[in-house]
Formats: structure tokens, C-alpha cells, sequence
């Protein structure tokens, strides 16, 4: 039998893409397009993951060919739920872009990339094969790397050549690694690999190469040492952009973090430690950062992302049920909350003419509601108790302090506060704080009072619409629990997966 | 050379980079010659050892995929080079300070 809604959430994005790069320059047409495309991503996704619920791992051989000589896809509970909230936030995405982004980068092809990015991070999610992870990963980088460069301001450029820079090396670290994987087990299949290597003899050249997967999925979403190319390209394009970046493509390494060591090498107490550090210092270093950048509001926001993946690095390295539940929930709610910043920063721009933070302030006066919905998705990023935030903090607070790991605990409260702290003086500066008239902007530009009502409920829907998706995470918090503890168990324990995707080699 | 200021160069040292990864995929796929993975006409099986198709597959793709990147990366840099005026990565960075 195949799965056909496994393959649906790859397919739709890269049909629509391939349509919109057809309707080249039709700047109307597109916006329709891309619409629609995203609404019906979302409910694929739903089914998908409906179905992923009922009947547990479905998986699908490309060609026919069995597992591990074909390409596998699969699809377990972990998958679907990444799906669901990539299709959640495409469609927010799509939908703010289609006021924010100016038309010049819309007629180069913005919604088409927009699409193949989506291309990419779905069938990153879906697939089973660590070299197709690999093609998967080049995808998104492509498409990123449009992205972040379309509309040729200096600025995006120069941040640009880092970005750019640091993905190419990752990929080849990421290829490197899939070759010494190759020579070790002789296959590339995920499921396959995790039984041959589980009892490979050469434990030295397992785990570099374990190192070199971290190192290479590390440059992907930012962790410590490698984090420095991020602040200073994700402040750079506009704030739809950056709301995919920031919510998707650092998440995406870190998802392929907790496959491929949760699948392929099981952390053994080096490798524990080296996480644990590693998680400890970008805590440390993404919440100096996010202090020392005292103005720009998006620069900020760019290392509070670095801060919180210390959180998710944090649950891989304790590797307990309980520590991944953590670490994934916050991976959800960090996914929704991390692009309603982003968009919110957006919305600030386009009301204010600047996300300068010394520049900003009146925002409550003017936009009393606004500020509320925009406070809920603050409150929510710093864990305020009923808010999406907390429980997954809670989690990991607590399996840190269980496996006596106080020094990490010490880390994660520290994190925390720094969130509450640049949160906090964030929120007076914005919108306490009295205003000071908006700022004039040079190019053509429209401000957000001078919109037609119809543009001005597409900018503010997503926003509320994703800030009600954060709010349902953190009041129902129990589905999410469930949700995430079946995730834990999955990961912990394999064998369902392997067996989903070679039925024949365990009899 | 990717430690060099100049983004030529830059971009030189990612291509011998990548071109290393893809002759390490060669090494580690068990290179022998003269074993064409091919099934003779009477047989049903390969019987003697053969070498393994699968590295090459994964070197064209990484060829493949490398080319686009690589060009894109180019294409990125000359379009800097305009719009700054320098291919030297420190002033580069120095304005982006400011």
C-alpha cells in the first residue's frame, strides 16, 4: 500500500513552486497562488499527521525499491508534528509577505522560493536516508540563500557572504560525514544504519564521526562555538523572511540532531558532556549577545535564537524521556513563538518606520490591542507560567536537576532570566516608553496608518493566528505533554521506526 | 584559503573543499578496478566481489548540487564586490560594524 500522505506535503510546494516561477512577474497572481498553496499545505498536514497518530509509522520506498537499497520516507509522530508547524508557518508567512514584501522582490520569484524552502524543510523532515537528508538540506540552503539575498540591499549582501559561507562549509563537514558513515556501515539508509552501527567494533571512528555530525548539523542552528555568521545575516532581510529563518531553518538542525543521535549514535558520556557544554555556552554567549545589543530590536531577537537552542541542546545531552520531551516541546513552541517575533517585528517596522529600540515607544498608546495580542507572544517567549514558554522549561529544569547536572541547571535559569530581562526592557522601550514620532524612510514605504483596512487585517491575522496557536500550546498544555512524550518514547526507542521501514530484516 | 581576506579566494578553498569531500566518498566507497557492477548475461547475481555503484551516485549528485551552490556563491560575491567596492573581507566587515 502507499502512503500518499506522506509524499503530499513534499509535492505541494514544489508543484506550486514550479507554477508561481510560470506566472514570473505577476505580482497578483502569485499572491493568490501562494495562498492557496499554503492553506492546502495546512491541511495535508493535518491529515498527515491524523494519520501518523492513528496508524502509527507509515513510510514509503521511492521506486518501489525495497529498504535500504531505495529511498525511504517515513513519517513517525515526531515528523508530522514538524510538518504540521512548518505548514503553520508557511501560511503565516505567506500571508503577512504578501503586504510586507515589497512588489520588486515578489516579481523575482519570493513566493516561488518561499515554496521550494518549504520543498526542502518537508521532505527534510520526512525523509529516512541520510544522503537524501542531505539533498534535502542543500535545497533549503539554495533556496535560503535567494532569500536572504533578493532585493540587493548592501546590507542583506554583506551578511550574506557569511551565510553563505558557513553553509557551504557545513554542507561539506555534513558530506564528509555521510562518507566516513558509508565506509563504517556501507549503507545510507537511517534504519539500516542505526542496527550497523549500534554494534559497529571501531568505537574511535564512530564517534568522530558523530563529532563531525554535530559540528556540521551545529552550523545549521547555530549552537556555541559556531553561531557568529547568524546575528549577523538573520537581522538582514525582511522581517517575513526572517520569521521562516528564524522559526524553521535553525530548527531543522536541530531536529536532524535529534535523529540522527537519537537513531544513529546514542550519546554515551563524552558525547553527553560535549552537548551539555556546548549547550552551557550558548546559553551564556546568545544571551550576552542579546544584552550587549542594546538598539536594534531584530539583532537581538537573532541571539535570543542562539540562547534557546542551548535549551533543545540542553534535553539532547541529559538524553533522558524526560529531557527530550522537553527539548522537543520547546521545539514546538519555540518554532510558532520565534516567527510571531519576527513577524511582530515586522509589524513594528511597518508602524514605526524602525526597530530601533531607543527610536521606538508609544506603541500602547496608539495600538492598544495590538500590544496586548504582541504582549502574549513576548510573555509567551519568556515562559511566563500559562503561556507556551513555561512547561518545557519546566521539564528540563527538572530533568537536569534529576540527573545532577546543576551546572546545566544553573545555565538554564540563567537563560531564562536573560530572556525575562531583554523582554522586559524590550517591552518599555516599545511600548511603554513616550513615542517619538515615526521615522522617515527613504524608499517608497507605507506606513501602517496609511494602509487600506483590508492589507492592514492581512498583517495583524497571522500575527493573531499564530499567538493563538502559542496560548492553545501553553493552556493545553496536557495534548502537547502527550504529544511530546510519545515523541520521547519514539526516540528513545527505535526499534518501531527501524521496523517501519524494514519489515523484511527483522523476521 | 578560506582563512584568507580576499573572497576569491574564499571561494577557491570552498571548491577544493568540496571536491576533498567528494574524493573522500571515492576512498571510503572501496575502490577496486576491473569489477563492474554488472550481472552477466547467464547469471542471475553477481557472485565475485564488485565494486559498488553507490559512491558514484553520491558523487554526482554532491558534483551536482556543489556546481549550483558554487555558482550561486560567484554570482553573490561579484554582485558584493559592486556594491562595495572591495574584496577584502575585513574593511567588509568593518562597515558592517558601523
Amino acid at each position: 500500500m502507499t502512503n500518499y500522505e506522506l509524499i503530499l506535503p513534499i509535492l505541494l510546494p514544489l508543484l506550486s513552486g514550479i507554477i508561481l516561477i510560470a506566472f514570473w512577474g505577476r505580482v497578483n497572481a502569485q499572491r493568490i497562488i501562494s495562498a492557496i498553496s499554503g492553506f492546502l499545505s495546512v491541511i495535508f498536514a493535518v491529515q498527515l499527521f491524523l494519520t501518523v497518530r492513528e496508524e502509527g509509522i507509515i513510510s514509503i520506498q521511492a521506486g518501489g525499491w525495497e529498504a535500504p537499497f531505495g529511498i525511504t520516507f517515513v513519517c513517525d509522530t515526531f515528523s508530522a508534528t514538524l510538518v504540521l508547524l512548518t505548514a503553520i508557518v508557511g501560511l503565516a508567512v505567506i500571508l503577512f509577505s504578501m503586504v510586507s514584501i515589497n512588489k520588486a522582490r515578489m516579481r523575482f520569484g519570493y513566493f516561488a522560493m518561499i515554496h521550494f524552502l518549504l520543498l526542502g524543510l518537508n521532505g527534510a523532515f520526512l525523509t529516512g536516508d541520510i544522503f537524501n537528508l542531505y539533498v534535502w538540506f542543500e535545497i533549503i540552503i539554495i533556496s535560503s540563500f535567494v532569500l536572504l539575498t533578493i532585493g540587493g540591499e548592501k546590507r542583506q549582501l554583506e551578511g550574506a557572504i557569511n551565510y553563505v559561507t558557513m553553509n557551504l562549509l557545513s554542507s561539506v563537514i555534513f558530506l564528509t560525514a555521510i562518507a566516513i558513515l558509508y565506509g563504517l556501515a556501507g549503507t545510507l539508509n537511517m534504519a539500516d544504519l542505526s542496527q550497523h552501527i549500534a554494534n559497529h567494533p571501531n568505537r574511535g571512528l564512530v564517534q568522530t564521526t558523530a563529532i563531525l555530525f554535530f559540528v556540521a548539523f551545529g552550523i545549521k542552528s547555530a549552537v556555541f562555538p559556531l553561531y557568529f555568521w547568524l546575528p549577523s545575516a538573520y537581522h538582514t532581510p525582511p522581517s517575513a523572511i526572517g520569521a521562516v529563518f528564524g522559526g524553521l531553518l535553525t530548527k531543522v538542525g536541530i531536529y536532524a540532531l535529534l535523529r540522527t543521535f537519537s537513531l544513529i549514535f546514542i550519546p554515551d558520556p563524552f558525547l553527553s558532556n560535549v552537548l551539555i557544554a556546548v549547550a552551557c555556552l550558548s546559553l551564556l554567549s546568545g544571551g550576552l549577545g542579546a544584552i550587549a545589543q542594546q538598539n536594534n530590536f531584530r539583532k537581538l531577537i537573532s541571539y535570543l535564537i542562539v540562547c534557546h537552542i542551548g535549551f533543545m541542546v540542553a534535553g539532547l545531552g541529559i538524553y533522558t524521556e524526560w529531557a527530550l520531551m522537553g527539548a522537543i516541546f520547546y521545539l514546538i513552541h519555540d518554532i510558532i513563538v520565534k516567527t510571531n517575533i519576527f513577524l511582530i517585528s515586522g509589524l513594528i517596522l511597518k508602524i514605526k518606520g524602525t526597530v530601533n529600540l531607543k527610536k521606538l515607544g508609544g506603541l500602547y498608546r496608539s495600538y492598544p490591542k495590538l500590544s496586548f495580542v504582541m504582549a502574549i507572544a513576548i510573555f509567551s517567549l519568556v515562559g511566563v507560567p500559562p503561556l507556551s514558554g513555561f512547561w518545557p522549561k519546566l521539564f528540563l529544569f527538572e530533568a537536569s536537576f534529576t540527573n545532577q547536572e546543576y551546572l546545566l541547571t544553573a545555565f538554564l535559569i540563567f537563560g531564562s532570566f536573560i530572556t525575562l530581562y531583554i523582554m522586559a526592557r524590550a517591552w518599555v522601550e516599545i511600548f511603554w516608553k513616550p513615542s517619538e514620532g515615526r521615522q522617515a524612510m527613504g524608499r517608497p514605504f507605507i506606513y501602517f496608518d496609511n494602509m487600506r483596512i483590508l492589507k492592514k487585517w492581512v498583517l495583524v491575522t497571522p500575527i493573531v493566528f499564530l499567538t493563538g496557536v502559542s496560548v492553545y500550546i501553553g493552556l493545553g498544555a496536557e495534548h502537547i505533554v502527550q504529544l511530546a512524550q510519545d515523541i520521547a518514547t519514539n526516540l528513545m526507542n527505535p526499534e518501531p521506526y527501524i521496523e517501519a521501514v524494514l519489515p523484511k530484516m527483522n523476521k | 584559503m578560506m582563512l584568507r581576506r580576499s573572497l576569491v579566494k574564499l571561494i577557491l578553498g570552498l571548491i577544493l573543499l568540496g571536491n576533498g569531500a567528494n574524493l573522500l566518498i571515492f576512498l571510503v566507497g572501496r575502490l577496486n578496478s576491473e569489477q563492474p557492477p554488472i550481472i552477466p548475461a547467464d547469471a542471475k547475481m553477481l557472485v565475485e566481489a564488485y565494486a559498488d555503484p553507490i559512491p558514484q551516485a553520491l558523487i554526482l549528485t554532491a558534483i551536482v548540487i556543489s556546481f549550483g551552490l558554487q555558482s550561486f556563491a560567484i554570482v553573490t560575491l561579484k554582485k558584493v564586490y559592486r556594491e562595495v567596492g572591495t574584496d577584502d573581507l575585513d574593511i567588509i566587515d568593518r562597515r558592517d560594524q558601523q
